[in-house]
């Protein structure tokens, strides 16, 4: 008779250290290990992702946005879209959850050291790259010209407009922002998000990394991929259903790759056929 | 190789041998029609003469005279509920100071019966997608570490069997501690591991007659077998058909059901869920066995990647037949033939196979 030894499923406790409201559906979760121990020995890369679990109601994935010099404090960006984000909002500062990871493949922030630097994203924000931008801001001399460029259905889904004007003033950034319905508040493009592609000039050691729905990437990279950016260069964050994070479960299955292991940032040219097909 | 031979009449000497080994025994037993891995109680005897009827979308338990006791090919279930169990806890919480512990289990040392070919070859694969991580199973480990396993040859193929073509059977050839081939009058024994040869040590040999006819049961058991899957590596016919009409002739079929996946030994995807206690106290996570064809199953906040049942046949097929080489290194189909016979509309993934080829 033998008895399981600790599962790798088991979280770590940890308390909110601070909740930062950042709009009106956004908010940060500052986080840190009750147990030191488990503090000194955690370590992550930017595109990592924790599995964060709320008492009595789940686990979930969510991106770490914060600097990995910035241990033992971990930051998580989440918006409320469902029972657990809902949930996560109503913490306050020293209350208790579950932790796990990281897990998954980040950001190739040692690929775009000394090169321009193009971020994309869709969608209604998009914590994934946040986390690398975070990381170019901390190290800015150790990258070139920052590019930001984000598209939005309409001006009320740039849900974090705030963070959009702090990255407009970091040292040879630029920032471009486009709605598909223009309204009274909005300075910027009214248009497709591929229109802004016509008004910038991307050096061809560019590296790019996008994030958002897959409609978009995809028409973002024929795009790129038109301006002689490098399949190679070209990075994006994959979005499955992830419950265990350890590739066991075999829902965040994309093709043969397991997006909590394999992923969630993949280089294009590994995914390019996978891409284009619908329902993989 | 060392043969050894067990009268049918003293096989309740391996048992015995067994025993000092296992807490538990399992055999087959006929239970709810169906051929399943059930605990052999103190005195039982394995029940002889049970043989099915297997076709697409059918499989029929019938007792005959036979005096065998492995008659029967498969049933619906090989190994995969006894080291992956449809549900299980993985952990508890505690509300008081959000403690997390690990969910104690107790697994008994286990020696089963009648283990299949294929069961093994898919037990093999289980392992790689369990315990070949970064992150292995604890909980898969300790039942895999705690089973001792006799094998059988199989002396006969049900129609819906095809292990020939994927090189997983007749006979067992890898993964077992004793390996059986079934005669009228008794058991031709051979050992696959040290602590199976060591239990076999005391028996007599078996002799050039018993040897030849367990021989050609094998032969018989090949000749058998009617369907059959391309000896090739599939996975660039697979790929080059993602967009084909054939997904679509399928789904026109497939109930979406899930039926193939509970029964495919090697299918693994399992979802997780907190179950609190009435008082509110503590919770556990549990993981459950889940299923490519629900809708929940590529749920992403709103979106649903594979909304229709095309989509999720080609996701259970093109995983099991071209990404399961990518991800362990052979295809993921062991030939057994159960997603045949337990599709309540009788869907042939050799069929599928051949449909795609252009046959």
């Amino acid at each position: 008779m033998v008895t399981n030894p600790q599962s790798p499923y088991l979280p770590k406790t940890v308390e909110v250290v601070e909740r930062i409201q950042e709009t009106q559906t956004v908010f940060t979760l500052r986080l840190r290990f009750i147990d030191e121990g488990f503090s000194e020995q955690y370590r992550f890369q930017p595109g990592q992702f924790n599995m964060l679990y709320l008492y009595g109601v789940g686990e979930i994935p969510i991106s770490i946005v914060s600097d990995p010099d910035g241990l033992p404090f971990i930051d998580h960006a989440i918006r409320v879209v469902g029972r657990v984000t809902k949930g996560m909002a109503k913490l306050k500062k020293g209350d208790r959850l579950g932790l796990r990871g990281p897990y998954g493949q980040g950001w190739p922030m040692d690929l775009a050291r000394d090169k321009n630097l193009l971020v994309i994203t869709g969608g209604l924000g998009c914590a994934p790259v946040v986390s690398a931008i975070n990381y170019v801001i901390e190290r800015r001399a150790d990258f070139n010209k920052l590019t930001i460029m984000q598209g939005v259905k309409l001006p009320s889904d740039l849900v974090w407009r705030s963070r959009y004007e702090q990255w407009s003033q970091i040292p040879d950034t630029e920032i471009y922002l486009a709605a598909d319905e223009g309204a009274a508040n909005w300075p910027w493009h009214v248009g497709r998000v591929t229109e802004l592609f016509d008004r910038m000039s991307l050096a061809p050691d560019t590296v790019a990394m996008l994030c958002g729905p897959e409609g978009m990437m995809r028409v973002c990279i024929k795009e790129l991929v038109q301006r002689t950016i490098k399949e190679e260069f070209i990075f994006l964050s994959m979005e499955r259903n992830m419950q265990c994070a350890v590739g066991s479960c075999g829902h965040c299955q994309f093709g043969p790759y397991f997006v909590c292991k394999d992923g969630p940032v993949f280089c294009y040219a590994k995914v390019k056929q996978l891409l284009a097909i619908k329902g993989v | 190789m060392d043969l050894y031979y067990l009268p049918r009449s003293g096989f309740s000497q391996l048992i015995d041998v067994l025993r000092n080994h296992a807490e538990t025994i399992m055999v087959p037993k006929a239970q709810d029609g169906a051929m399943v891995f059930s605990e052999l109680d103190p005195g039982e005897e394995i029940e002889a003469g049970w043989q099915e009827v297997q076709d697409a979308g059918r499989y029929s338990l019938e007792k005959t005279e036979s005096p065998r006791w492995f008659k029967w090919a498969t049933g619906p279930q090989a190994l995969k509920p006894i080291v992956y169990p449809p549900r299980e806890a993985l952990w508890r919480v505690e509300k008081q100071g959000i403690t997390f512990e690990s969910v104690p289990e107790s697994v008994p040392a286990t020696a089963i019966i009648g283990v299949r070919a294929c069961d093994l070859a898919a037990l093999s694969l289980l392992d790689k997608h369990f315990l070949g991580s970064q992150f292995p199973d604890t909980a898969y480990k300790s039942r895999r570490d705690s089973l001792f396993i006799v094998a059988v040859d199989c002396a006969r193929s049900a129609a819906t069997c095809f292990c020939v073509s994927t090189g997983d059977g007749p006979s067992a050839t890898q993964g077992f501690d004793i390996a059986l081939s079934e005669l009228e009058d008794g058991f031709v024994l051979r050992s696959g591991s040290a602590r199976g040869e060591s239990l076999l040590k005391g028996f007599s040999r078996a002799n050039e007659r018993q040897i030849t006819l367990s021989e050609k049961q094998v032969d018989q058991a090949i000749s058998m077998q009617t369907r059959q899957l391309p000896a090739q590596d599939l996975r660039s016919l697979i790929n080059k058909s993602l967009e084909s009409d054939a997904w679509e002739a399928i789904a026109a079929r497939c109930l979406s059901c899930g039926n193939c996946t509970s029964v495919c030994p090697t299918c693994f995807c399992h979802s997780e869920s907190a179950l609190a206690e009435l008082d509110g106290s503590s919770s556990t996570q549990y993981r459950e066995w889940d299923s490519c064809f629900t809708q929940s199953h590529s749920y992403i906040h709103g979106i649903v990647i594979r909304s229709e049942t095309a989509t999720r046949y080609r996701q259970w097929f093109t995983h099991k037949l071209a990404n399961w080489h990518e991800q362990y290194g052979r295809s993921g189909c062991v030939g057994c033939g159960r997603c045949i016979s337990w599709c309540p509309v009788g869907i042939d993934i050799t069929q599928e196979v051949a449909t795609l080829n252009g046959n």
